[in-house]
Formats: structure tokens, C-alpha cells, sequence
């Protein structure tokens, strides 16, 4: 019963951070109907400059809760840098031609971000310090949870309900909607889409910050690369749960997190990553509207 | 004598929106027959139910090749209802954009052509016959609609007009018996509106295809058709000869606010 | 004119860069050895990068959009300068004599470790121009084409090593196999849209790849196959530098095996459809093509072409493993393509010989060259989707029409 609820709660733990990313994923999406292939590497980049804070602020002797804080704020405000500053240079020159040139255009961010850190920083895997405090009434429960995952379950809790609150009732929350639904009638109804389409880069990758600095903590180090099979697994979470759709991403997230958890748990961790792929693919085929996502017929 | 396209009672659900509550339309043999109604009435989208591009919630389509059985069109890929001899244009011009005018014919006729994978490298007698015929043949239909002098031309650098007259002509190449056209005469000057309906006409006597056309330019609808279908919000709300369908009150009523001419 | 105006753009975009790049560009840190290190010149580098670039950029981008214009207005478009030289035979024959000879001579006169490159080069542009078909022609962006590279790779390795089996037998079964595997994989996926296609075709490279690096019994895992025998000449027994000549000119010959089917698919019934599909899929089908069959006998052939270099690439390295079939290998592949230009062979060949031959020369900037690349995708998708050379039609001439077409 212990190994079950600790494959649970692993998988909550996946879930969550899923979650994070696959928020991104969807927002873009569902508003310009693009794989933004990148937004791994922004999770990445929120990661790198988590740590990079860490590091300078523990030389200075700060206290441990400051510093995670801070570098979860600050991580998450360059990321949102990176993320707006990608979609004006490799995604806005393309709005308007073929899908498959904004595609090639993300696939080539990505890599660039990739080598990019890789260059500037270092291909070695970095250890990463863990300033989440342990909190002591977690601690007869220390071999099951612990309390960095605490605070991802908690963190993605408050995440999900300021975003849903920021998209059911502000301004820009439903110009967000109205662009996502019909881009051109926004528009002509006033509606600046270029400020929408800036924002909801903003926040998808604020919120991958936030997961990187998290799951960083979580796992204990870091590299270029570990945003990019995160990505794409939250991508495919993204898919499961109805791309476009918020509550979908989240409960795709949940989904993979928890079959993947029991997969590695119960049957074979060699084959881990073929199987989020597999899942992918089969998903895709059998239902590529999603859990909640509508099957929209295209217009013609 | 059975008509060439005869559908019952078809209807379209877009989640909530019903888009086609239950149509009955029939196209004869030789008819030239017009759908009209105002923007938004279902009229495009009851060509791409009966095309196979959406799938209609519920009704019946058949298709009958003049002298032969009525076949269902219903579950068929738009692909197979042109290989039945039901063609179409686009409302929003569809071209190749970036091949020439001669090959966005030849692209229509492509389902009546075999050659394959291995026909196309090692180019045996017959690929190479099947392809100086679809040359000649491709070039043919150009000389038939006007448009020979684009013929090297890419689709995207031609003029509007003969864009539209490109979209008919690549249609034309695919040998249909019925054909479909969707608002042809959309941003058309007076002039070439004119061409246009002597085209029409003269694709009905030369290449004996039936017309079914949706199209706002009443004078050109009025002076064509046989018969007029009339849709407003997905119904049907009458249907009759000009001479009727000019005196409709229903029809005045659907119009009204909307200008008749436009 | 450089205004006021655009200095205060270009400052203000340079400082935003420095912003940007700070925490990663200039602290470096160690948090192994616990050093933290500080390079405030690569914000002066940055700062100063950014602000001539942007000027650039904006240019740049004032241009397409007059480019654009232009072209609405005028409805003319100048066929591209190369392939114009290319149908003129004052041109091209003298060219073509002596690239000829400049092929032909090449691996006696350059050194073994210049043939080698070469003949890198040149599976590139056999692979280039099969995933052409697949992404340049059909517009099926398929990020996992690798997989036939490593299914070719992996059939020439294994059948050699349990059953003796030769390269010359080994290229037809690679590439037949790859075609198989290309319509098994092809056909579930391929009824999805753009976008979904490629990550499901990423996802299947991967898979192909786990697999690869998992099942140890029938891959040799992680650690891959060596001694993969080059190819043999009647028997006979060659020298390393023999050996090396004689891929090469083997490359030679399947690269032009290629281009000329390439060149006979493009201009047939199935090539077209191929375009038209990518040009617009509605009307594709609505003109009587069936889009499943179509796209998938693309995405076949393309494999196929990735099953044979990838035999050759066993054969030239002797030694594979999976490493050599991770994603950014297709990206690479990729790149070649967008770089030549979609749907030109000609394109391709130029983007393949650029690609891998300028990182090699350039040695001292290899380590960037993976950033370049990924640069150069966005860059040419926002200032020249249609590559180098962009792919051109084929001109029909007939009776009476002579001036008009030639004009
Ligand atoms: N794919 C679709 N999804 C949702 N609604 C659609 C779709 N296609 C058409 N509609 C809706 O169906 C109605 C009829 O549209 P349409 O057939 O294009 O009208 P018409 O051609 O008569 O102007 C419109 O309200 C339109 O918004
Ligand atoms: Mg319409």
C-alpha cells in the first residue's frame, strides 16, 4: 500500500510539473496555433537562472527562504523576457504564412536556446541546491512525500486558480478568449492582438519558470537539455487533455503523470520514455481532440 | 429522367449553430440550377457536406451519372465524389498558388490518370503517353475557359478574374457531369460577370455538365438558372423558376435590409 | 538614412538584450566547485552585437514587406538568378563540364581526410533530398526521419553481422526495409494535421532510437555495433584509401541515382500532387487526389532514400550506435533543406555541401555550430522561407506561344 501511494504521489508530482509547462503549451496554442517548440528551453533557461540567483545570493549569505523566493521571481521574470522576445523575433515575422515555416522557425529557437546556455554556461549537469525547508510535520512521511513536492502540489494549486480567475474575469482574460476563438474579428472589434498574443507568451513562460525552479529543486541538478523531453512529454499531456483547453492540460498532465508513475513502478523504468511516447502517438490517432477538447470541424 | 444530384432532407449541427435543417434539393440532367440566401445562410456549407469535406449530421445525398444508377454520396472523401463526377470551386479562391496555371489543370486531372511511383522514374511508353496527353489535354481545357495566356504563369500572379476562371477550369479537368460553383462571379467586374455567364452556358451545351451555383449577383442568377433554390438560416424557404422566385414574399422578406443586387 | 530616431530603436534593443542575456551571458557559475565567475565584456559584446543587428533587422524586415508589396502590385516575379543561369546552356554546359571534372579528379588530387568529408557531404544530400520529397514537396514536416536513417544504418550493421550479409546486397534491403517501415509508421499518423504530425513523427524517432539503446539482445544497446565492413569491389582487396575513393564514388553514383528519380518524380502525376498537397490540402482532395495515399507515399519514399544513406553511413564509419540517430540529427537534415531551398534539388545540394563542409573547415567555430543552425532556421524562415534557390516549375512551351513564354 506504501509503494502504491508513493507511486501516486510521484506521479501527482509528475503531474504537477507537467502541469506548469503544459499550461504554456496550451495557452500558445490555443491562441496562435503553434507548437511553440521553445517553450522547453524557457523552462530550461527559468531553471538556469533559478540557480544562477541561488548561487550568487548563498555567496552572499542570504537566508534560504529569500533566496528561493526571490529566485523563483526572478526566474520567472526572465523567462517571461525570453519568452516575449522569441515570439517577436521568430514567431510574430511569421504570422500570416504557411504553418509549416512557423513550425521550422520553433524547432530552430529551440535549438538555438539549447546551445545557446550550452555555450554560455556549461554542458556538465549542475547540482542543484535544495532550499525548500523540510518541514517537521512532514517528516514520519519523509520516504513518501516530501516537502519540495509539497510546494509543487501547492504551487500548481495557486497557479491554476490565479490563471483561471485571470482568464474568467479580467480585461485581458477575455480578450485572451475572444483572440483564441476568432483572431481577425477580434481585431476588427478592437482588440489589440499583438498585446494579447505578447501577454499570453508572458505568462505561459513565467509559469514554466516557476516548474523549473521547482522541479530543479526537486531533482537536485541541472542541464540545456532537461527541457527538452520535459517539453515535449507536457506537450503530449497538453494533447491528451485537449490542446487549447486549460482544465485539459491540467488534467492530461495528471494523467500521463500517474500512468507513467505506475508504468515505471510497476512494469519497466528502461522504457520510460517510450512509453510518454507511445502514449503520444496513440493518443494522437484514437483521439486527437483530447479528453476535453472539441473536435471542431475546420472551416472551409 | 433521374436527376443528377438529388439530396434529402440534409442537415449540418455545428455544436449548437444548425447550419442545413433538413434540405431537399435536386439538380436534372442539363439544369442549370441556383442556390441563393444571405451571407451566413448555410449555402457554402451545404457544397462541402454534399462534397464529403464535412460530414452532415443527418440526410441522404446520391449522385446519378446521366444513363447510369444513382450512387450514395453519404461517408465518401471529397476525393471519391470527384471521381464520381461531382467537381467544385471555392468560395475563397483555393488555386495552387505557387504552381503554374498549367499544372492547377492538371492537378484536376489527376484522378483520372495511373501512372505511379514507378511509372514516373523508369517512364515506360504508357507514362510517357498518359503524360503528353494531360499536357495537351490540360492545355485544351485553358483554350476553352481563356486562359491560355497564364498558362506558365504561377496561380498567385494572376488577375482575380481569371483566378476564378482558373478554379472552374481545374474542376472541368477532373470530367465532372455535375458541377458545383461557388459564388463564381464574386469580385468580378461588369464585364468579365458577362464572360462568365456566356461560360456557363456554354460549358452547359459543349461539355454537358449540369450546374448547381451559389451566387449573390442576381442578374447573373435571374438570366441563368433554371430553377432557384432560396436558404435562410439553414432552411429552405422556397424554390421555384426566376419568374417565381422574383414574386416570393418570403424571399423579399429574407432580403430585406439586404441589397438584392449585391 | 539612419535617423535619430532609429539610433534611439537600435539603443533601446540593445539594452534589452543586455537585460536578457545577463544572469546567462555574463555569471557564470560552478556549482560543483562553488566558484561563481563574472564576464562583463560579454555584455559589451552582447550590447554592442545587438545594436548593429537590429539595425540590420529592421531593414531586413522593411524589405520583405516592400518585397511583398511589390510583388502584389505588379503580379511579376523574377525567377531566381541560378536557376535562370541554370537553363541557359551557354551557362550551364561549361559549368556542368567542369563540375564533372572537378568530381571526378577530386579524391586523387585531395588528401583521404578531404574525400572523407566529401563523401559526409554528399549522404547528406542523398538524405537532403529524400526528406525534400517528404517536407520541400509534400510540406509533411517530418522531425523524425532519422529513424530510416537508423533503420538503413541498423540493417546494413545487423544482417552483416549475423548473416555475412554484403553492402551491395545491404543497400537494396535498407532501403527496402526503410520503405516498409516508412509506410508502417506513415500510415497511422498521417491522417493528422501539420502540426501533430510532426511531434508524433518526433515521438517515433525517439522510440526508434530508445529501442535502439534499450534492447541490448538485439541492438547491442548503448555501445552499438563495430567492424561494419566497408564496401567490396569484385573481391578484391583495397586499402584504406582505396576504400575511401571508392565510397566515394559509390556516393557519387547514388547521388546521382537520386537526383535524376527526384527530378522524374517532381515533374510527374504523383509529384504534383505532392505540391498540390502542400499547397492546400482542401482543395487537394476536393480535385480528386486521395490525401492519405499521397502523403504517404511520400513520407515512404523519403524514407527510403534516409534507408540508403543510411547503409552508407554504416558502411563509411564502420562503427554505429545510437547516438548517431538522436532528433537534432533529423533538425540537421532539416536544416540542409530549408537552407538549399524546399523543393529544389538543386537547393539541396547547395545546402548539404554548405552545411557540412563549412563546420568542417571552419573547425575553431565547431562548437557554435549547432546555435548557427538553429539561427539560420529561423532566420531563413523570416527572410527567405523558399531557401538559396527556391524550387521552380517546370516551363511547358507550345505551338504559338513561343514569345510569350520565352518573354
Ligand atoms: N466549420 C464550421 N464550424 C462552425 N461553424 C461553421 C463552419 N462552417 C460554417 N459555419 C457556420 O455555418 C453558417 C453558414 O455558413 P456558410 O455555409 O459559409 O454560409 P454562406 O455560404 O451561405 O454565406 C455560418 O453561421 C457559419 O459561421
Ligand atoms: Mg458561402
Amino acid at each position: 500500500m506504501d509503494y502504491f501511494l508513493e507511486l501516486f504521489l510521484g506521479g501527482l508530482t509528475r503531474g504537477s510539473i507537467y502541469a506548469l509547462i503544459a499550461l504554456g503549451y496550451t495557452m500558445v496554442y490555443g491562441i496562435i496555433e503553434l507548437i511553440n517548440f521553445a517553450h522547453g528551453e524557457i523552462y530550461m533557461i527559468g531553471a538556469f537562472t533559478g540557480l544562477i540567483v541561488i548561487s550568487v545570493l548563498t555567496m552572499l549569505g542570504w537566508n534560504s527562504i529569500a533566496i528561493i523566493v526571490l529566485a523563483a521571481l526572478i526566474a520567472m521574470l526572465y523567462s517571461a523576457a525570453y519568452g516575449f522576445t522569441i515570439e517577436k523575433i521568430a514567431y510574430k515575422p511569421l504570422r500570416g504564412s504557411q504553418r509549416l515555416s512557423a513550425l521550422i522557425s520553433a524547432i530552430g529557437m529551440s535549438l538555438f536556446l539549447q546551445n545557446y546556455v550550452l555555450l554560455a554556461q556549461t554542458s556538465n549537469f549542475l547540482p542543484y541546491p535544495n532550499l525548500v525547508p523540510t518541514w517537521d510535520f512532514l517528516q514520519p512521511y519523509e520516504h513518501i512525500v516530501r516537502s519540495t513536492e509539497m510546494v509543487i502540489y501547492i504551487a500548481t494549486a495557486l497557479v491554476m486558480v490565479l490563471l483561471t480567475y485571470l482568464i474568467k474575469f479580467t480585461r485581458m482574460g477575455k480578450a485572451m478568449r475572444a483572440v483564441a476563438q476568432d483572431r481577425d474579428m477580434s481585431m476588427l472589434v478592437g482588440v489589440d492582438v499583438n498585446r494579447v498574443i505578447s501577454f499570453t507568451f508572458i505568462i505561459g513562460s513565467s509559469i514554466a519558470a516557476l516548474g523549473g525552479v521547482l522541479v530543479a529543486s526537486h531533482i537536485g541538478q541541472v542541464n540545456f537539455y532537461v527541457g527538452f523531453i520535459v517539453g515535449i512529454k507536457a506537450f503530449v499531456a497538453a494533447v491528451l487533455g485537449g490542446i487549447g483547453s486549460m482544465p485539459g492540460a491540467v488534467l492530461g498532465s495528471l494523467v500521463l503523470g500517474w500512468t507513467e508513475s505506475f508504468f515505471t513502478g510497476y512494469i519497466s523504468s528502461d522504457y520510460e520514455d517510450v512509453f510518454a511516447f507511445l502514449f503520444l502517438v496513440l493518443i494522437l490517432i484514437f483521439r486527437p481532440a483530447g479528453l476535453l477538447g472539441r473536435s471542431d470541424t475546420d472551416k472551409v | 429522367m433521374k436527376p443528377v444530384l438529388d439530396v434529402n432532407q440534409l442537415t449540418m449541427d455545428f455544436g449548437g449553430l444548425r447550419a442545413l435543417d433538413h434540405i431537399d434539393l435536386q439538380v436534372h440532367p442539363g439544369e442549370i440550377v441556383a442556390l441563393i440566401g444571405p451571407n451566413g445562410a448555410g449555402k457554402t456549407t451545404f457544397f462541402n457536406c454534399i462534397t464529403g469535406i464535412y460530414a452532415p449530421t443527418k440526410g441522404d445525398m446520391f449522385l446519378t451519372r446521366p444513363q447510369g444508377e444513382p450512387k450514395r454520396l453519404n461517408g465518401l472523401k471529397p476525393n471519391r465524389v470527384t471521381e464520381r463526377g461531382m467537381a467544385r470551386t471555392f468560395q475563397n479562391i483555393r488555386l495552387f498558388q505557387n504552381m503554374t496555371v498549367l499544372e492547377n489543370v492538371m492537378i484536376g486531372r489527376h484522378c483520372r490518370l495511373h501512372t505511379g511511383i514507378p511509372g514516373a522514374i523508369f517512364r515506360p511508353p504508357a507514362s510517357r503517353r498518359e503524360e503528353k496527353e494531360v499536357v495537351a489535354d490540360s492545355y485544351a481545357m485553358l483554350e476553352k475557359i481563356g486562359l491560355t495566356r497564364y498558362v506558365n504563369e504561377f496561380a498567385k500572379n494572376l488577375p482575380y478574374g481569371a483566378q476564378r476562371r482558373l478554379e472552374i477550369a481545374r474542376a472541368l479537368a477532373t470530367e465532372p457531369f455535375l458541377l458545383l460553383l461557388d459564388e463564381p462571379a464574386a469580385g468580378m467586374n461588369a464585364q468579365e460577370t458577362k464572360a462568365l455567364d456566356e461560360l456557363i452556358l456554354r460549358l452547359r451545351s459543349d461539355m454537358k455538365v449540369s450546374i448547381l451555383l451559389i451566387e449573390h449577383d442576381m442578374k447573373l442568377v435571374m438570366s441563368l438558372s433554371d430553377r432557384i433554390y432560396v436558404v435562410d438560416y439553414g432552411k429552405k424557404i422556397a424554390e421555384g423558376n426566376p419568374e417565381e422566385i422574383k414574386s416570393n414574399p418570403a424571399v423579399i422578406k429574407a432580403y430585406l435590409g439586404e441589397d438584392i443586387d449585391a | 538614412m539612419i535617423t535619430l530616431q532609429e539610433i534611439k530603436k537600435s539603443f533601446l534593443v540593445s539594452l534589452w538584450f543586455m537585460f536578457l542575456t545577463f544572469p546567462i551571458m555574463v555569471i557564470k557559475v560552478n556549482t560543483i566547485e562553488q566558484t561563481i565567475e563574472w564576464r562583463w565584456w560579454w555584455m559589451a559584446a552582447v550590447g554592442l552585437g545587438a545594436f548593429v543587428l537590429s539595425f540590420f533587422w529592421r531593414i531586413a524586415i522593411a524589405r520583405k514587406e516592400a518585397g511583398k508589396k511589390k510583388a502584389e502590385v505588379s503580379g511579376e516575379e523574377k525567377i531566381a538568378l541560378i536557376p535562370r543561369l541554370m537553363s541557359n546552356p551557354r551557362f550551364y554546359i561549361p559549368g556542368l563540364v567542369a563540375t564533372v571534372a572537378l568530381v571526378v579528379i577530386f579524391p586523387f588530387v585531395f588528401s583521404m581526410y578531404q574525400t572523407n568529408i566529401l563523401i559526409t557531404a554528399l549522404i547528406y544530400v542523398v538524405v537532403g533530398l529524400g526528406l525534400n520529397i517528404v517536407v520541400g514537396l509534400a510540406g509533411l514536416l517530418d522531425l523524425g526521419y532519422v529513424a530510416f536513417y537508423a533503420v538503413g544504418a541498423y540493417s546494413y550493421a545487423l544482417l552483416n553481422y549475423h548473416f555475412g550479409v554484403t553492402f551491395w546486397m545491404a543497400l537494396p534491403i535498407g532501403a527496402l526495409l526503410a520503405f516498409l517501415f516508412g509506410i508502417m509508421l506513415g500510415f497511422p499518423v498521417l491522417r493528422l494535421r501539420g502540426d501533430y504530425l510532426a511531434i508524433v513523427t518526433l515521438g517515433f524517432g525517439e522510440i526508434i532510437r530508445l529501442v535502439l539503446e534499450n534492447w541490448n539482445a538485439f541492438s547491442f544497446g548503448p555501445s552499438g555495433i563495430a567492424n561494419i565492413p566497408k564496401p567490396g569491389l569484385f573481391g578484391l582487396k583495397l586499402s584504406l584509401q582505396q576504400s575511401s575513393i571508392f565510397i566515394y564514388f559509390v556516393m557519387i553514383g547514388l547521388a546521382l541515382m537520386t537526383i535524376f528519380v527526384v527530378r522524374r518524380l517532381q515533374d510527374s502525376r504523383i509529384g504534383r500532387a505532392w505540391i498540390a498537397l502542400r499547397e492546400d490540402e482542401v482543395a487537394c482532395q476536393a480535385m480528386g487526389i486521395d490525401k492519405t495515399r499521397t502523403k504517404l507515399s511520400a513520407f515512404a519514399m523519403g524514407a527510403t532514400w534516409a534507408g540508403m544513406g543510411g547503409v552508407v553511413f554504416a558502411a563509411k564509419t564502420t562503427f554505429i550506435n545510437p547516438t548517431s540517430f538522436t532528433i537534432w540529427e533529423s533538425v540537421i537534415i532539416l536544416c540542409v533543406v530549408v537552407l538549399g531551398g524546399m523543393g529544389s534539388i538543386l537547393g539541396v545540394i547547395i545546402g548539404a555541401l554548405v552545411l557540412i563542409l563549412l563546420p568542417e573547415y571552419l573547425r575553431a567555430f565547431s562548437e557554435y555550430r549547432m546555435l548557427v543552425f538553429g539561427a539560420l532556421l529561423v532566420m531563413m524562415m523570416v527572410f527567405r522561407p523558399g531557401g538559396i534557390v527556391s524550387g521552380v516549375r517546370r516551363i511547358y512551351k507550345f505551338e504559338g506561344l513561343q514569345n510569350k513564354v520565352d518573354s
